[in-house]
């Protein structure tokens, strides 16, 4: 405290000086850092345009007992398959790293082409890299009989994805 | 108290190796250090002041950096043509690429110069930065030159994969689907990598989503790719290469030493 007037002078001869230092410099911040943070919240849409995730799949009847119906794929990607118990749907995107497997009947198998990742027709991961099952969409019918698929609805996990939502029931 | 451990802090920041190797001098005022802030900025001062006759030998250096730069400027003039057809919508990109092939006339011959010398500029990257390795040039004085070195390195990546997406044919859409879903496995910033969940990430605000644009690859996507691999990343890649000669001329060529025996 022995050197209190000194300091209180001291300060007192830069106090303008500092406030205008820190109005100027403040302003500089504020001013480039709302930027910065605009710019990055400018890449985060609010909107997308992209495709509905809902559609009609036709109807029950238009699919066999044992079929891996590949009808949907092109326009949704998505397999619709039937079995004994009712239908559920494959989401066509692989879970390694998202390109779209392909069907083949005569080895009963669902192959990716970009890293080999097999599955089987319940979606299970069986070989290559992919660490999960494929996922089933959810699907519903509607009053007119309609299926209706939400790939905006996915389920993997064993026990889950055989329940409704994600699988169908019908009687045969 | 506070203003002694803040000017401890600055002294253990100003006096590490790291700060020295990018700011040569210190704070002081004066006119030789003035002087020194002029010649030594890149800005200021592009030219070296000397290089030695042993520095300039090819079968130490290769060329390999020089080579690198000169496709980067078949890059950068090639581009700028395909640009006047190119347009990044998903209705007419594959069309105008293959216009470019089939009807522009030279259209052919300057879409395969900026294929094939955008292949060779990574190539060759990889040349000089194995040459700067082996020759153990990328030791001090020259540590932080390594360090633009490789981020030159990730710039010249992130240019051949946005430019990778433009052609929009079926090779284009899956590289670029595959390469963004690594994406996804960013530590924090991807929504399916670790700790991420802590910020909140989710499939529509994190990384992923900020590089496509959307959720999946679409015209979102082929329009953010085009800005960026036109005018973000060759003026980034232009900056550093600015700073990278500099410092080249700078800390003086690694083979000015004579080797003897």
């Amino acid at each position: 405290m022995a050197r209190a007037t000194d300091a209180s002078a001291g300060e007192e001869n830069v106090t303008r000086r500092r406030l205008f230092s820190f109005i100027g410099w403040g302003s500089f911040a504020t001013f480039f850092g709302g930027i910065t943070i605009a710019s990055l919240r400018f890449f985060f849409p609010r909107i997308l345009y992209e495709p509905l995730q809902e559609f009609v799949a036709g109807r029950p009847d238009d699919y066999q007992i044992g079929e891996v119906s590949t009808r949907m794929l092109k326009e949704q990607r998505v397999w619709v398959v039937r079995n004994e118990q009712g239908i559920y749907t494959l989401v066509a995107i692989c879970t390694h790293l998202g390109c779209t497997p392909i069907w083949h009947p005569s080895e009963d198998r669902i192959k990716c082409p970009c890293h080999g990742s097999n599955f089987l027709r319940d979606g299970q991961n069986v070989a290559g890299p992919a660490p999960s099952p494929l996922y089933r969409a959810a699907i519903s019918l509607d009053f007119a009989g309609n299926i209706i698929v939400d790939k905006g609805r996915k389920e993997n996990l064993q026990g889950k994805r055989d329940q409704p939502p994600f699988f169908l029931p019908l009687k045969a | 108290m506070a203003n002694l451990s803040l000017k401890t802090l600055q002294d253990a920041v100003v006096e590490s190796q790291i700060w020295k190797s990018i700011f040569r001098h210190g704070y002081a005022m004066n006119r030789r250090n003035r002087l020194l802030a002029i010649t030594n900025n890149v800005f200021y001062h592009i030219l070296p002041t000397k290089i030695t006759k042993y520095g300039m030998r090819m079968r130490f250096h290769w060329g390999a950096g020089i080579m690198t730069f000169y496709l980067f400027m078949v890059l950068t003039f090639t581009g700028v043509l395909l640009m006047f057809y190119y347009v990044p919508t998903v209705p007419r990109a594959y069309y105008d690429m293959k216009d470019l092939q089939n009807v522009v006339p030279f259209g052919n011959i300057l879409r395969n110069m900026h294929r094939y010398a955008a292949h060779a500029m990574v190539f060759m990257v990889m040349v000089h930065m194995a040459r700067t390795f082996y020759t153990a040039s990328y030791k001090p004085p020259r540590e932080f030159n390594w360090v633009v070195g490789v981020i030159l390195l990730k710039l010249t990546f992130l240019l051949s994969f946005s430019g990778y997406l433009l052609p929009w044919d079926q090779l284009a859409i899956w590289a670029v689907t595959v390469g963004t879903n690594m994406a996804r496995a960013t530590p924090l910033l991807g929504y399916e990598g670790p700790f991420s969940n802590l910020i909140g990430m989710k499939i529509n605000n994190d990384i992923r989503f900020a590089l496509l644009g959307g959720t999946t690859v679409g015209s979102a996507t082929l329009l953010r790719f085009y800005v960026l691999h036109c005018i973000a990343f060759p003026i980034a890649l232009t900056a550093l290469l600015a700073v990278h000669f500099w410092r080249v001329r700078r800390d003086g060529y690694s083979g000015d030493v004579p080797i003897k025996g």
